[in-house]
């Protein structure tokens, strides 16, 4: 009895530790929200999660309570002896209150949900702007659209919006399903093949929010990670500019480079302006000023890329890119030209 | 040739283990020794061993699995599993424990109890019975042939398509998770209908539907329910495998198709069976913890009925799997609130269990303790599941590690707790034995912890946003410890099941003598000796109330159930029929003895699903026939079952 007790103290300690502990920040937790959209489900989880441990601690309760009662009666020492039996009365009412008490509470969550819903349903002001988002095995398309036909580009696996304002996404899968979660922002809607779904979600303050796909796609499901920069709307304009941008023209070893950057890689790569123009991989036109390489996986430092270009498999294990032939001068020249694509 | 008079009026006779008349039963029921035996035994307890034993093997399969995994996912970045075998494993662990395991598990229980508690001397369709194991068994080793081959299912046990589709799973792995989900439905199916007519006309006379167990109600209404669920997914997966071997375009976005046809038509299914695997297991702690609490359960009538409301309402949440596919949110808030309110009948439950302890003298066997510590993880898995109902919530909570948290409080709190609670109660009546109890309190104890180490903490590592189905993770994401908190419980847990396997296989030789009724139950299957005859009940008992054998102790004015005493029938393999509300007794029931061709059936079946799997034509062809030649076996009538004109008395 008395060990029993101390198991129930110690889940419940563990119970209501665990949400508390929650609190510190981890890239991915959703017990803090940081945007409109986020708030108000924020909010709601804490509520039902609160709920479920009192729930749990209450039944807890009364199950200890119930074995302690003193009305135990040891196992008989021999199978079969006949023991008393009794009715006692009354126990109906446990169902009434219990049954009753629930539903209050059950009916309570429903209206809140219901109600929280209705809150997120749509943004509260039009949006400033639809980024079209597709998930591929085993990265991110991101294509701005605007309607100025010179400001709409594509790029891939880091998104960038302005802060404080709704912005509207639409998403979609190219082979099987993903699943978009920036958690800090939004929940998760899936990007399915054949259909497109719309949301949105908005960044109070500036930050890097991390997300990652969240229905498994296959056996890069685990490194398939999206990050979104929200920064603030001039600074967001400045970036958008620049992504439109061409390319320098490269010199010396940078310019060996893109030759080889075309024959080995232009047919499924695309840098705009040149004559890489291919759309199965992702767009690499500024490569150079994202911080992560292969789906946020890895950093975006020269040892990463050489490594990653020259043995994609050895970083990924069953990522698509090919592994290109390269010769030892063509890697570094790949690389040097890479790295002027800023 | 001889004649039955099955119009006939039975004779009543007291009769005990002793008499004449049960060494002549004796020999009419008695399955024939050798090999003819074990592959045509139509006894319901036979069966029910043998579901149990595979249903347990396949529980050992799958926790080997998921050990494997906890290794992988002790710390960040290892490398103990590439991800295509990590993929395969944690798919193989659930196909395994929820097809292989879970739902056989119950089938086993509730074959072998059923017609003990009924007051039955088998199972209203014998030869279905067996049937129903056979083709369970060989669809087991069909999909473990698949994963022994290194060719298991990859896409996880809900296989979502488009990546179930060839495009992108090339190998034979999904045409074998496919075909072998086809060929266990047709099991589940026949064993659904044999339960739902044994509860319709097998019931001992007198046995009224507010009489008997609530296992049965949990049973019945979950067998019911199977009826209309299996098609659906076996529908599913004979698309999935149309689109895969004759071009057919049900799910192919390219041609028109649709992905998220599979989910419904998965989910459909998916989610009653949820219910499917824990409604029987509610169901023999109703009836168990009441007998250790010396006192009859609490609110019979609102648990039967609360169980049969979870399964209607369990149909019309299946949308709770799909919240983020992008539905409109008008449709995600009705599934949202039926999601919500399909807890109110389970707090029925809830509070009936705290009522009857409260109300009680408690007695802490290691059962006991088994069904009571399952109250608190019932609740846990419970109030997971109802936050995942909450549609905002749950487009966070959905595919993080937080959802795998509450399908194992589900799965191992409300399936696997009472289950080992139900062996401890149940083994005297299989073997004759006891079980031990002092290895029994260990068992528990490091069952209990060892779980709540595991999978408690497992809810945080989902709130702070792990997904599900990842093979590896980063340092840096806050999970570290974490995970490795859960794979140090479940290795303690994986002891505890070891306990649990190790006092079964030592207390079926040497525990102690168990006697008819060691507990004092007052349920019918104690009436009879353990293990029971063949032929269960040497008379069929009269049953006159809801706790036969604790009649005249109750204050209850009447008192008229007989089991020494009742109807004689004799004149072959015979039971008697009762009425399907009243159980008035209205026909003799001619029951077949044992056969082989269910068992050949089972293997033509297999035979077609190996020829489906191999594009093998001509073998699908031949095991074609030749089902129909074993179906014609089956059929073909017999004079001892009156099935023919001059085994009629006329």
């Amino acid at each position: 009895m008395q060990k029993k007790r101390y198991i129930a103290t110690g889940l419940l300690a563990a119970a209501l530790g665990g949400p508390v502990a929650a609190r510190a920040a981890t890239p991915l937790d959703y017990l803090t929200g940081y945007g409109s959209k986020a708030d108000p489900v924020v909010q709601l989880t804490w509520g039902v999660l609160l709920i479920s441990i009192a729930v749990v601690a209450i039944i807890t309760l009364l199950l200890i309570a119930s074995v302690s009662r003193g009305r135990a009666q040891p196992i008989p020492a021999t199978p079969g002896q006949s023991l008393a039996v009794e009715r006692e009365e009354g126990g109906l009412n446990w169902l009434w209150i219990g049954v009753g008490l629930s539903t209050l509470v059950l009916l309570f969550s429903v209206v809140w949900t219901m109600e929280v819903i209705a809150k997120v349903n749509a943004p509260p002001a039009k949006p400033a702007l639809t980024i079209e988002v597709t998930g591929h095995q085993w990265w991110w398309e991101v294509h701005y659209d605007s309607s100025d036909p010179s400001r709409v580009f594509t790029t891939a696996n880091e998104i960038h919006i302005p802060t404080g304002v709704p912005v509207a996404f639409k998403l979609i899968g190219a082979d099987v399903i993903h699943s978009f979660w920036v958690p800090k922002l939004s929940g998760k809607t899936d990007m399915i093949p054949g259909q497109t779904n719309t949301m949105w979600f908005d960044a109070e303050k500036p930050g890097v929010y991390q997300g990652q796909c969240a229905e498994y796609c296959g056996p890069e499901h685990s490194l398939m990670k999206i990050v979104v920069v929200a920064e603030p709307p001039d600074d967001f304009k400045a970036w958008w500019d620049k992504q439109l941008q061409s390319p320098p023209t490269p010199s010396g070893q940078a310019f060996a480079g893109q030759i080889a950057f075309g024959t080995h890689c232009g047919s499924c790569h695309a840098v705009r302006g040149t004559d890489a123009m291919g759309i199965l991989g992702p767009d690499l036109s500024h490569i150079a000023s994202r911080k992560m390489i292969a789906a946020n996986i890895f950093p975006n430092t020269p040892q990463n890329l050489t490594k990653w270009i020259s043995d994609p498999q050895g970083l990924k294990p069953e990522a698509l890119m090919q592994k290109p032939e390269l010769t030892g001068a063509e890697l570094a020249d790949i690389r040097a030209y890479v790295e002027t694509l800023k | 040739m001889t004649t039955i008079d099955y119009e006939r009026a039975p004779s009543v006779a007291e009769a005990g283990p002793d008499s004449e008349l049960a060494r002549r039963l004796q020999k009419m029921w008695e399955t024939a020794p050798g090999l003819k035996g074990v592959l045509g035994s139509v006894d319901h307890k036979e069966i029910g061993i043998r579901y149990m034993v595979t249903a347990f093997v396949f529980l050992a399969l799958g926790g080997l699995e998921a050990v494997v995994m906890r290794l992988q996912l002790a710390g960040p970045n290892e490398h103990l599993l590439t991800p295509e075998q990590y993929d395969q494993i944690f798919s193989a662990h659930g196909m395994t424990m929820i097809f292989l395991y879970a739902g056989p598990i119950l089938s086993g229980f509730s074959n072998y109890l059923w017609p003990l508690l009924l007051g039955a001397r088998d199972m209203a369709l014998p030869r279905l019975n067996a049937f129903s194991y056979w083709v369970f068994l060989c669809a087991g080793i069909f999909l473990y042939a698949g994963i022994a081959l290194g060719y298991g299912p990859n896409d996880g046990w809900f296989n979502y398509v488009p990546y179930a589709a060839r495009q992108y799973n090339g190998g034979p792995n999904m045409d074998i998770y496919s075909l072998g989900m086809i060929l266990l439905g047709i099991s589940t199916t026949a064993g659904a209908i044999n339960f739902v007519v044994t509860f319709l006309r097998m019931r001992a006379p007198g046995m009224s539907v507010n009489r008997v167990p609530i296992l049965i109600w949990g049973t019945l209404t979950v067998s019911a329910a199977n009826i209309f669920a299996i098609p659906s997914v076996s529908l599913a997966f004979f698309l999935l495998w149309m689109d895969r071997n004759v071009g057919t375009h049900f799910f192919d976005v390219n041609a028109g198709g649709q992905p998220l046809l599979w989910q419904h038509l998965f989910w459909m299914f998916g989610h009653p069976w949820v219910y499917a695997i824990v409604l029987p297991a509610m169901g023999m702690v109703s009836d168990g913890l009441p007998v250790f609490c010396r006192r009859p359960l609490v609110g019979y009538a609102a648990v039967a009925l609360a169980t049969i409301a979870t399964m209607v309402l369990g149909f019309g949440v299946w949308v709770h799997h799909m919240f983020a596919t992008g539905l409109p949110n008008i449709a995600l808030s009705f599934f949202s609130a039926a999601s919500i309110i399909i807890a109110v009948p389970s707090s029925v439950a809830v509070f009936a269990w705290i009522a009857t302890i409260w109300g009680g003298r408690p007695i802490f066997t290691t059962a006991f303790l088994f069904f009571a510590s399952f109250i608190v993880l019932f609740v846990i898995g419970g109030v997971s599941g109802f936050m995942t109902g909450s549609v905002p919530v749950d487009w966070q909570l959905t595919d993080t590690y937080f959802v795998v948290a509450h399908i194992h409080y589900v799965l191992i709190g409300i399936n696997v707790f009472p289950v080992v609670g139900a062996t401890y109660f149940w083994f005297p009546k299989f073997t004759g034995r006891l079980m031990d109890e002092r290895l029994g309190r260990w068992n528990f104890w490091i069952m209990f912890i060892g779980f709540n180490i595991a999978f408690l903490p497992m809810h945080l590592t989902g709130l702070r946003g792990m997904p599900r189905r990842i093979y590896t993770y980063d340092a840096d994401m806050g999970w570290n410890t974490l995970n490795m908190i859960t794979s140090v419980g479940s290795l303690l847990f994986a002891i505890g099941v070891l306990l649990f396997f190790w006092n079964v296989f030592v207390s079926r030789k040497h525990g102690r003598i168990a006697g008819d009724n060691p507990w004092d139950a007052p349920t019918l299957e104690w009436a009879t000796t353990s293990p029971p005859p063949p032929y269960n009940f040497v008379v069929i008992p009269t049953v006159g109330s809801r706790h036969p054998l604790w009649e005249g102790r109750l204050n209850e004015t009447r008192s008229d159930t007989y089991v020494e005493a009742g109807l004689v029938l004799d004149k072959g393999r015979e039971n008697v029929g009762t009425t399907p509300l009243d159980a008035q007794p209205d026909a003799i029931l001619k029951m077949p003895g044992d056969s082989l061709a269910p068992f050949i059936l089972s293997l033509c079946l297999t035979a077609i699903f190996v020829g489906l799997l191999l594009n093998l034509w001509v073998l699908v062809g031949l095991a074609l026939v030749a089902s129909a030649a074993a179906v014609l076996g089956w059929l073909w009538p017999e004079s001892k079952l009156g099935e023919t004109r001059a085994g009629v008395h006329v």
